[in-house]
């Protein structure tokens, strides 16, 4: 009995997998129906919605991008601090002096090319007209999966806390400033007084709850580093779940009727 | 970034060197399969000759002299970028594809485009300016949405063509072809694993090839020139250009994503669901392609490559001069019917009057412009109704349609608004600085 069957046959082994190698057809598909991870597939599918010419991919590439977001963040996280004192220092060490320094690299292109590749998912799934009935709620799901991508990209790009962060967030942010009714320069915003007293005002307004002060400080790096770490990721996960277990229930990819 | 032009030149000659070297190889490996697959020989020729210049110009490029564009050439292209050569070209460029898609997407014709682009990108890289904006770390994410972009619309319209020939000869898309179920363990597991192998290298090639940027500290009191925006929002600081910051950074970005997500419940068309197609949805293809290919992604090119210090617009091969002036005189819609027009000052609350008469004599000095934008919104959407939209109001019911024609509304409202400016200096059509609305 070789190294190899020994460990197939031991009981630690079986109790992982339930089942013979996937070799055969029977076990092709009980492999699918029994692993917590390969069942968000189904068993079998159409071989034109496989096809990379009409998939292109891009959901999958999407996918598998905010994983290695998420592997490099929570590493990251080990050695990033998000306070005045040492954001730019820790970043900084993170090129120079720390080993597997590289991560911080993986992480940003990984972004951008995430932000690239959810476009292009949408961009196909326009143009095979994948969000027509019955898929319709899936695509607006997408849509807010997209805005949460670009916002996941945006509250990171302060954390560096260099002048390209600062002053991205600054002009990004100053947008808030001129919300209708809530920005304090916003059109209607004297509509909220009480006995002459502007309830809005530069201390009070969205952009204030944005940046958790009048202008990008200290603050606004620990809001950040929340919404980038802790807040949008979760959201995005949930709605992921909600996303995937939607592709199947309303009748896998798309393809012609 | 601006060494001294012999240190550029040597990096550049090397850089320059390898990257025609690449093409060359790309070059090669078609004509090989051209010639060894396909068995077209008199094509592969072509290809090996192409390869062989390309040989050539890399050589030249690792000798020190990367060939370049004349300097005529690239004055001549700074002097004519401008915000209307370059939004009107765009928009005709995009058209002229679309228009000639049936030759465009044949597969040599793509090639030969592709080809061109590469060449004249590395033509370009020789200017010092040039390369310097598009070698930026963060921006060469931007270069490579381009080409990405350019070959998924090659790969969907010679679909869409292909299927739209079919759907004339009474035959079904060729994705119901492939009705077949084939087992997901191992044919799509096994792709899913090579591609997660392969972007893997990838960005492991990229991290090191590129370091990522990190300027100087962060510090409140120097500004940078220009500051901007994250790449992917710089579709909407252009807006500012046009816009107030209450519509081009607030009540548009959220029309954009309502109007995303209302999609599938105004088009009503139930053909080209699950299959490339062009001509069984021209319409909603036509409004989807002009907002992300033109408004989106064309303005965000706009934003990261073409604008500088003080927001101005510069050529591609342009020094980022913070000391350019160009002459504004914007002037508000009120301006030209009171002043201009009735040869009279614009109208005035008496001082000392209450709110209510303020409010009504601001009313009267904007009247122009608040009856333009109410017969744009209110008078526009029963007038398309009943004329170009016809079939549309009927199919669609009163709700969907008022939904869509407000929302084409706004989205035309930008190219309307950039029109005017650059033919009347139109600055707002309704401005009441006194309330932050200016619009």
């Amino acid at each position: 009995m070789s190294i190899g069957e020994m460990i197939r046959e031991s009981q630690v082994w079986k109790s992982i997998f339930r089942h013979p190698m996937p070799q055969d057809r029977r076990n092709r598909i009980v492999v699918m129906l029994t692993n917590f991870f390969l069942h968000l597939h189904p068993v079998s599918i159409k071989k034109q919605g496989i096809a990379l010419s009409y998939t292109w991919c891009m959901g999958g590439v999407t996918f598998f991008l905010f994983l290695v977001e998420t592997v490099t963040g929570v590493l990251l996280m080990f050695y990033y601090r998000p306070t005045l004192e040492w954001a730019y220092n820790d970043i900084l060490s993170l090129r120079d002096v720390t080993s597997l320094g590289i991560l911080r690299e993986l992480h940003r292109w990984g972004a951008h090319a995430m932000v690239i590749t959810v476009w292009l998912h949408m961009y196909r799934v326009f143009l095979t007209g994948s969000y027509k009935p019955p898929r319709e709620f899936n695509w607006v799901i997408g849509v807010i999966l997209l805005l949460l991508t670009l916002l996941l990209s945006f509250t990171g790009y302060l954390l560096p806390w260099d002048q390209l962060a600062i002053w991205a967030i600054t002009v990004g942010s100053n947008m808030a400033r001129a919300t209708p009714i809530l920005g304090h320069e916003g059109p209607g915003q004297q509509l909220l007084n009480i006995q002459g007293i502007d309830m809005i005002t530069n201390a009070s307004d969205a952009r204030f709850a944005l940046l958790g002060a009048r202008f990008v400080g200290e603050e606004t790096l620990n809001r950040f580093y929340i919404l980038h770490c802790i807040a949008i990721p979760l959201a995005v996960s949930l709605l992921l779940a909600i996303h995937f277990w939607r592709v199947r229930k309303d009748g896998g990819i798309s393809g012609p009727l | 970034m601006h060494g001294s032009p012999e240190e550029f030149r040597a990096g550049i000659s090397g850089f320059l060197g390898g990257y025609y070297l690449f093409l060359a190889a790309m070059n090669s490996v078609l004509a090989f399969h051209l010639w060894h697959n396909k068995h077209k020989v008199a094509q592969a020729c072509v290809w090996v000759v192409v390869t062989f210049v390309l040989v050539a110009i890399a050589s030249a490029a690792m000798g020190g002299s990367p060939p370049g564009l004349p300097a005529w050439l690239r004055d001549d292209v700074n002097a004519a970028t401008g915000p209307v050569v370059y939004s009107v070209g765009t928009t005709a460029l995009l058209a002229v594809l679309y228009l000639g898609r049936r030759f465009f997407v044949r597969p040599m014709v793509a090639w030969s485009g592709l080809n061109l682009a590469l060449v004249a990108m590395g033509f370009s890289m020789v200017d010092e300016n040039f390369a310097s904006i598009v070698t930026k770390p963060d921006n060469v994410p931007i270069v490579g949405l381009v080409f990405l972009l350019g070959f998924f619309t090659w790969l969907a319209t010679s679909q869409a063509v292909e299927n739209d020939d079919r759907a004339k000869q009474g035959l079904p898309p060729k994705e119901k072809l492939d009705n077949e179920k084939v087992l997901v363990w191992p044919d799509l597991v096994y792709t899913e694993l090579i591609c997660m192998i392969a972007l893997t290298a990838f960005l492991i090639v990229w991290g090191i090839a590129l370091q990522a940027p990190l300027e100087a500290p962060a510090s409140s009191v120097k500004t940078p020139n220009p500051s901007k925006a994250p790449w992917y929002f710089l579709g909407l600081q252009e807006m500012l250009v046009y816009y107030d910051p209450w519509m081009a950074g607030v009540v548009l970005p959220s029309l954009i994503i309502f109007g995303l997500m209302a999609i599938p419940f105004i088009d009503f068309n139930k053909k080209g669901n699950g299959y490339f197609t062009i001509e069984q949805r021209k319409f909603s293809y036509l409004i989807f392609q002009f907002g992300f290919l033109e408004m989106w992604v064309t303005l965000i090119i706009l934003g990261t490559f073409f604008r500088g210090p003080n927001w101005n617009i510069f050529g591609p091969f342009e020094y980022w001069d913070p000391h350019k002036v160009l002459a504004l005189n914007n002037v508000d819609l009120s301006q030209y019917f009171w002043v201009k027009g009735m040869g009279r000052g614009l109208p005035k609350a008496p001082p000392g009057s209450g709110l209510g008469t303020e409010l009504l004599w601001i009313a009267l000095r904007e009247g122009p412009g608040i009856l333009l934008l109410l017969g744009y919104f209110l008078a526009l959407p029963p007038l398309m109704a009943t004329t170009v939209f016809r079939k549309f109001f009927v199919k669609m019911g009163f709700i969907r349609f008022m939904l869509m024609s407000n929302l084409l509304l706004f989205m035309a409202a930008l190219p309307l608004k950039m029109a005017l400016r650059w033919t009347l200096n139109l600055k707002y059509i309704v401005s009441i600085p006194e309330y932050f609305l200016n619009f």
